[in-house]
């Protein structure tokens, strides 16, 4: 193809070429202040229903062998506040509410009697850190059915002695290896990892693993999802 | 894909000028968005990097270096995190859009590096960097520029790859596997990320040293004069 034509002709096609890329600009949206933060909570709210649609119920995270552990004395205590908020452990109990069958007061020796599984998992820091430890506790999901929980809720809620506060999706919640820990590298958990009970969830980033559990809450509504993520990180946050 | 050959009468002096179509339209577009989707993922990248700016232990943590909070985008971790998961659909979409162009337009021929340009590199290196003769070229991108954009194109591809193994390390696991786990994965997404920023550097440097009428091209579509004989 080739032909001749006048200047004139020749901006007016590299203008309209020009304006072909306009779309680009509407980028600029994301600059602008009063729409910033809402198109980055969709953004971040896609990223949210993406991961949901990701997670695969029966995938398991993968486990690793007693040599690659992380020495206990170098697994991070991350907390928001204090790292040991004082729970009574004579007095402690799990108060237990919402669409459960059997609401109330459960106390360590209760939840002891379910089924004790143990694994070695990575545990992965927002932050970006990571490390490998030894959990045992009682799975989440045996939890579950014993105190009657309705199982086709969408969450379970917890409350923390510290006042931190988390949510999971019931998905997770049924996972085979979200635990309620109450044991790391064989030992009773310590107060600063999270005594008397914690969430340990290898499906998860490391800030949805609330410690000194107080209350599990099985619920369809969520009005707050947890300490971090009602100050803009991601809710769902799946590995 | 055969380049569109016009040539432009100055209605002034009626001197003729050549101009090519180099640039569709799908290929500016996607150079754009990508350019403003590659700034934010890696300003994001580094507010993340920020927040456990080491690729070693927690315990004791060493910083493998301070990245001025200046040339990071979101303020703080959460934030950084924000931009990173939004514009990530943007950068993945673009990516895909782009090749899959490439491909059923057959233009993909103006850009991918073949064995049969291998032979072709050296001259060009020589002439850049060494001063060497320029060699005839009768195509828009020599064997040097085809092997720099089909790199960054794998580079882009090696970016996406290596974050999904360190965003969804379990869902994934296999591809983090193949990285040598979560660990790994992230010290490669770093490094693709420097890579990415070379080829970037040399690009632009090209971009100055080639003039307007080049620049002008990955506008409009259109060169004028170009520097080589065009088919």
């Amino acid at each position: 193809m080739e032909s001749r034509i006048n200047e004139r002709k020749f901006r007016r096609v590299s203008r309209r070429e020009l304006l072909k890329l306009t779309p680009v600009l509407a980028l600029g949206a994301f600059a602008i202040p009063k729409l910033q933060d809402r198109l980055l909570a969709a953004g971040l709210g896609f990223s949210d229903w993406a991961s949901a649609e990701l997670f695969r119920k029966g995938h398991l995270a993968p486990t690793f062998t007693d040599a690659e552990l992380t020495p206990f004395e170098k697994f991070p205590i991350n907390d928001y506040d204090v790292d040991d908020p004082g729970v009574d452990f004579q007095k402690w109990t799990l108060t237990v509410a919402g669409s459960v069958a059997k609401p109330g007061s459960y106390s360590l020796a209760q939840i002891q009697t379910l089924p004790k599984f143990r694994h070695n998992t990575r545990h992965i820091c927002v932050e970006g850190w990571d490390v490998i430890g030894r959990f045992g506790g009682a799975r989440l999901s045996d939890f579950l059915r014993m105190i009657g929980a309705d199982l086709s809720a969408r969450f379970v809620t917890v409350e923390c002695a510290d006042d931190y506060y988390e949510s999971l999706d019931m998905a997770t919640a049924l996972h085979p290896q979200t635990l309620l820990c109450y044991e790391m590298y064989d030992q009773p958990l310590t107060r600063e990892h999270g005594a008397p009970l914690r969430l340990q969830i290898p499906t998860k980033i490391g800030y949805k693993q609330a410690k000194y559990l107080t209350d599990l809450k099985v619920t369809n509504i969520l009005q707050k999802v947890g300490y971090w993520e009602d100050q803009g990180y991601s809710g769902f946050y799946g590995l | 894909m055969r380049e569109a050959v016009i040539e432009i009468e100055s209605a002034k002096t009626g001197e003729v000028e050549p101009a090519v179509y180099e640039h569709p339209w799908p290929v500016r577009f996607c150079h754009w968005l990508n350019a403003m989707s590659l700034f934010v993922m890696v300003a994001s990248g580094l507010q993340i990097f920020r927040a456990f700016p080491s690729f070693g232990a927690k315990i004791p943590q060493k910083d493998l270096l301070n990245w001025p909070k200046a040339f990071a985008l979101g303020g703080w971790l959460g934030g950084g995190l924000q931009w990173h998961l939004s514009f990530m659909w943007i950068y993945i979409a673009t990516g895909v859009f782009y090749v899959g162009y490439e491909i059923f337009s057959g233009n993909y021929r103006q850009v991918l590096f073949l064995p049969k340009d291998i032979r072709g590199v050296w001259p060009m290196a020589r002439h850049y960097f060494f001063f060497g003769p320029k060699p005839a070229l009768a195509e828009p991108y020599n064997p040097l520029q085809k092997l720099a954009y089909t790199s960054a194109i794998g580079l882009g591809v090696l970016s996406v790859l290596t974050g999904f193994a360190v965003w969804k390390p379990v869902q994934f696991s296999w591809l983090a596997w193949l990285m040598g786990g979560f660990h790994l994965a992230r010290i490669w997404h770093f490094l693709v990320m420097w890579a990415i920023l070379f080829f970037l550097f040399g690009h632009l440097i090209m971009v100055v040293l080639h003039g307007w009428n080049n620049f002008v091209s990955m506008l409009t579509g259109w060169k004028k004069n170009p520097d080589y004989a065009p088919h």
